[in-house]
């Protein structure tokens, strides 16, 4: 057992958990976040994505003990004070959102890419998420979203 | 006893004149939950004092289970309750015909990682201890991985007391003079065709939660798509009384038909509650979903088609062996289903299947999207494209030949109202320009067309009783929002959305106006879950007639206070008003109040029965559906020569689904769908070490994610979904289904492209490089020695 310190969503947090818990069971089972999802527990399916100091990792590998001192952003934290991140609000404009539970990670990915290439064409949008399975959707829509998210970045940061 | 029809026609008009809400792009109604997320999944409920389960399984494919000791296990520090088949003898099944399972083992085990015994722990490393200190003594038996040795060995059987050896489920029907017409065809084909078995791996593992509460009642939280089987399950095999048992399916991460069976860990969760007087938790590792499976049934089959010289189908024959694994689960309907839902699009005037539906020692299977009838579609498909092939005939034209029409009866003796497939045909043609492009592509691609039918929901009730196959609640209040609950289960394809839509439509109310409160046996009215691509049909109608008997009284309070007729009132965008003078505006909240003034309390309920259908014989219900869908597929392929890799580079899929309530819904269906068809042709098998004589025999062969080979981003082929609607006169504003039908035309329009690319028929799925190489190169050696393939 080890008490972790570190900065979850902005907030400073201290959690107690054992040595061996990977990030993904700090934040469900003890910091109370769910909205971080278990598909495989193993790296293969992505649901469990987060950011880590702004970039994407698997939740489910990265061990617990790893991530003190450092900045953990899951996808409750991409809600803002003016609301739902572009990102969230696309997914759920363009029919993305399916039974959905692939999609904190995947939202995660995508908001990943709208803020380093908010100019993304389809094929970076799709290598960009091919880490992230998804049952429901045939990532038609994910697509959609994405390219919506890019398109209000993009008007955001005044390029049109 | 008479069968009672409720509510079959609700008509297909908008109640004010035109739409507001049905056939708009709409957000979902409960998504942005999701988004954030905020929405509550199985695992995401902790319980104070919640134990975490863990399932002991067998390693064995066939044993018997000579004595189980637990004394270690329960003695373990942090062990609360230890769970053996002893506890829970009660049989189950989803079908009550076949009631073979049990919770736990009690006498043998069937598969690889059959439930042994079951542990509840202070946490899941404790649990996963207490396993391993559980002494399993078995005695190993004969093994059955081949479904040709099921079909004709019996000893020891699998289920001893099965009076049919290891035969699960034999029907065979036949209509018409089919060997007579067969014969006498001008063209026929005869081959033969391997499905292989898949996976439904929804990205969520199967989960389950159960508190056993001071004042005797049980509430179950479930990743389940049937809460009222689950519901029914529990009460027969706790032999606890229904109205203790309440079960919640909370959020749902997805389904395809993988968990619309009651599950042992559903079962012991609710025990080990009980038992020990704390809450427990079942989390399934991937792994285990794997071996719980449930998924498309491994088919060998048998299929001979002819047709006479103008292309018209002239009889359908088809053999079919079907690998169940060790259960019964639904497999008494896909015995059924592999031959009864061929019928359509194209009229078969004779007809025969013999489909025989063995038990081996593999993972049981059930139901997946296009349940039992994806993989005889496959079989037909394929053979259709050689029969025009053979006359000289193009494909489309070919189906457009044997197009069976609206309102018939197929040779089977079901009912067809309406049939959008002539339009399905002619949108995919025109949108992957067909006509410039089948026989005319580059080198080594290529393009193919498959259509195919689904029914909307079945008369054939899962248990006989004379109750609405659907029930819905519509409460009314002085806040202004409409409260709809409904036992219908949203496992991802919008059904929250589709009933707050119609509700919406009738009452002339925002979105915003409408909460759906779903699948909680205790607030609910029975819906019988999402399965059959019944709930927009059913529930929809339901919620219709729910719907309409409040907006009745609505229009006549309104009248009265406006002083016009109830008709004359017309309620939309959340205000009412006199038709002739819509300068005078009530909000529908005033409307609310003026009606509970009026009638008092204002809550409607709705029901919804299928009207009679279905053949005169045994079997003849099985398939039988107030309306079907009908789908068209085009792929567009490339065959790598080189390495026998197959690219599935574009689908066109025409879908007609009656009127589409929910647009974007009915486009994610088409595209999920047709992912999920695409994927089962190249890429994903579920299989086990067939070889009995290995010490790895019926071991999963790639039980992940990453073995199983789901396509990424990187594998799916662009999707091109094309709505149709030939509204239906059963369907609540016409509707039908869209979730299941897009994915059958998937397979063998790939098969069917791969011959216009490469000159070969493959046959056997999935279609690996190695088999398309073995094609390829007998086409070559056959075109060397003069012959055609």
């Amino acid at each position: 057992m080890r008490i972790l310190s570190f900065r979850l969503n902005g907030d400073a947090v201290e959690v107690a958990a054992p040595d061996h818990w990977t990030l993904l069971e700090v934040l469900r089972y003890r910091a109370g976040l769910t909205g971080t999802k278990q598909g495989c527990d193993k790296g293969d399916c992505g649901a469990c994505t987060l950011h880590v100091d702004g970039r994407s990792v698997l939740s489910c590998l990265t061990l617990a003990a790893d991530i003190d001192g450092r900045e953990v952003t899951t996808i409750e934290g991409l809600v803002g004070p003016d609301g739902p991140d572009i990102v969230q609000d696309s997914f759920d404009h363009t029919g993305a959102l399916q039974c959905g539970f692939c999609q904190p990670g995947m939202m995660m990915a995508a908001r990943q890419l709208v803020s380093e290439n908010p100019a993304a064409t389809r094929a970076d949008i799709k290598q960009a998420l091919s880490s992230n399975l998804c049952r429901c959707t045939g990532y038609t829509k994910i697509y959609e979203a994405v390219e919506r998210a890019c398109g209000l970045e993009r008007e955001r940061l005044g390029q049109g | 006893m008479e069968r009672k029809v409720i509510n079959r026609t609700h008509g297909s008009e908008a109640p004010h004149g035109s739409f507001s809400r049905v056939g708009k792009r709409a957000r979902k109604v409960d998504s942005m939950a999701v988004a954030t997320g905020q929405a509550v999944y199985a695992d995401d409920i902790q319980l104070p004092g919640m134990l975490h389960g863990k399932m002991l399984r067998s390693p064995h494919p066939h044993a018997k289970v000579l004595s189980i000791d637990t004394t270690a296990a329960e003695a373990l520090d942090g062990v609360h309750g230890v769970l053996v088949g002893a506890e829970l003898p009660v049989r189950y099944g989803v079908i009550p015909w076949t009631k073979d399972e049990t919770a736990l083992a009690t006498d043998k085990v069937r598969f690889v990682g059959d439930e042994v015994a079951a542990v509840a722990a202070i946490d899941e490393d404790t649990a996963n201890a207490a396993l391993r200190l559980i002494d399993v003594q078995y005695e190993v038996l004969d093994t059955y991985l081949d479904p040709r040795k099921s079909l004709t060995t019996h000893d020891p059987a699998i289920h001893e007391d099965s009076r049919h050896g290891n035969v699960s489920k034999h029907v065979m029907l036949e209509f018409g003079e089919v060997d007579e017409d067969l014969a006498s065809s001008h063209a026929q084909v005869t081959d033969s065709y391997t499905f292989h078995g898949t996976a439904h791996a929804p990205i969520e593992p199967h989960c389950a939660v159960a508190r056993w509460s001071g004042d005797g009642v049980l509430t179950l939280w479930a990743s389940t798509q049937i809460p009222h089987y689950v519901h029914r399950t529990l009460a027969s095999v706790l032999e606890l009384p229904a109205h203790r048992i309440r079960v919640i399916q909370p959020q749902l991460g997805g389904a395809f038909g993988g968990k619309s069976d009651p599950f042992s860990h559903e079962i012991c969760a609710a025990k080990l509650a009980m038992k020990t007087g704390r809450p427990v938790k079942f989390l399934l590792t991937r792994e285990e979903t794997f071996y719980t499976h449930r998924g498309r049934h491994p088919m060998e089959l048998k299929f001979s088609t002819g047709c006479d010289a103008s292309g018209k189908i002239t009889a359908v024959a088809s053999e079919i062996l079907i690998d169940g694994g060790s259960y019964s689960s639904f497999g008494l309907v896909t015995t059924y289903y592999s031959g009864q839902l061929l019928c359509g699009p194209c009229h078969f005037p004779a007809y025969r299947f013999d489909s025989t539906r063995v038990f081996t020692n593999k993972p049981p299977c059930g139901p997946k999207r296009g349940h039992g009838s994806v993989q005889p579609r496959f079989a037909l498909e394929i053979q259709l494209d050689r029969l025009a092939t053979q006359i000289g005939m193009d494909p489309i034209e070919f189906r457009r030949v044997n197009w069976q029409g609206e309102n018939v009866t197929t040779v089977n003796g079901q009912t067809v109202t309406s049939n959008g497939f002539l339009q399905c045909l002619d949108d995919v043609e025109r949108a992957c320009d067909w006509k410039n492009k089948r026989g005319q592509l580059p080198a080594n691609k290529g393009i193919g067309l498959a259509g195919s039918m689904y029914i909307s929901g079945t008369n054939y009730s899962v248990y006989p009783n004379d109750m609405p196959q659907s029930g819905i609640l519509v409460k009314l209040d002085r806040s202004g929002l409409a409260s709809v609950f409904t036992g219908t289960s949203d496992i991802g394809q919008g059904c929250t959305s589709v009933m707050a839509t119609i509700v919406a439509e009738e009452l002339g109310l925002r979105l915003d106006q409408v909460r759906v409160t779903t699948s909680d046996t205790d607030t609910c009215p029975v819906d019988l879950g999402a399965y059959s691509s019944r709930i927009t049909l059913m529930a929809g109608n339901a919620a219709l007639d729910a719907a309409r008997k409040l907006r009745h009284q609505l229009q006549q309070a309104v009248g009265e206070k406006l002083g016009c007729s109830p008709g004359q009132v017309l309620l939309a965008d959340g205000e009412a008003f006199d038709r002739d003078h819509p300068e005078e505006r009530l909000t529908s909240r005033d409307a609310f109040e003026l009606a509970e003034a009026k009638f008092e309390t204002l809550v409607a309920a709705g029901s919804y029965n299928t009207p009679e259908r279905g053949g005169d014989y045994r079997g003849g219900t099985i398939g039988a559906s107030p309306a079907y869908s009908f789908t068209a597929h085009v792929a567009q392929v490339e065959v790598d020569t080189e390495t026998g890799e197959i690219t599935v580079e574009r689908m066109w899929i025409a879908h007609d689904c009656g009127r589409a309530i929910s647009p974007v819904a009915v486009e994610g269906q088409i595209e999920g769908s047709t992912y999920m068809g695409v994927a089962e042709v190249v890429l994903e098998s579920h299989e086990v070490y067939e070889d009995e004589t290995l010490p790895e025999a019926g071991l999963h062969r790639r039980p992940s994610l990453l073995e199983y080979t789901m396509p990424t981003t990187l594998d799916t082929p662009d999707l091109v979904a094309l709505i149709v609607e030939s509204i239906d006169p059963e369907g609540p504003y016409g509707a039908k289904e869209a979730g299941e039908g897009p994915l059958h035309g998937s397979l063998p329009a790939v098969a069917n492209a791969i011959y216009d690319a490469a000159g070969i028929w493959l046959t056997d799925l999935p279609f690996t490089p190695g088999k398309v190489l073995a094609a390829l190169r007998a086409k070559a050696e056959a075109d060397a020695a003069g012959g055609t393939p």
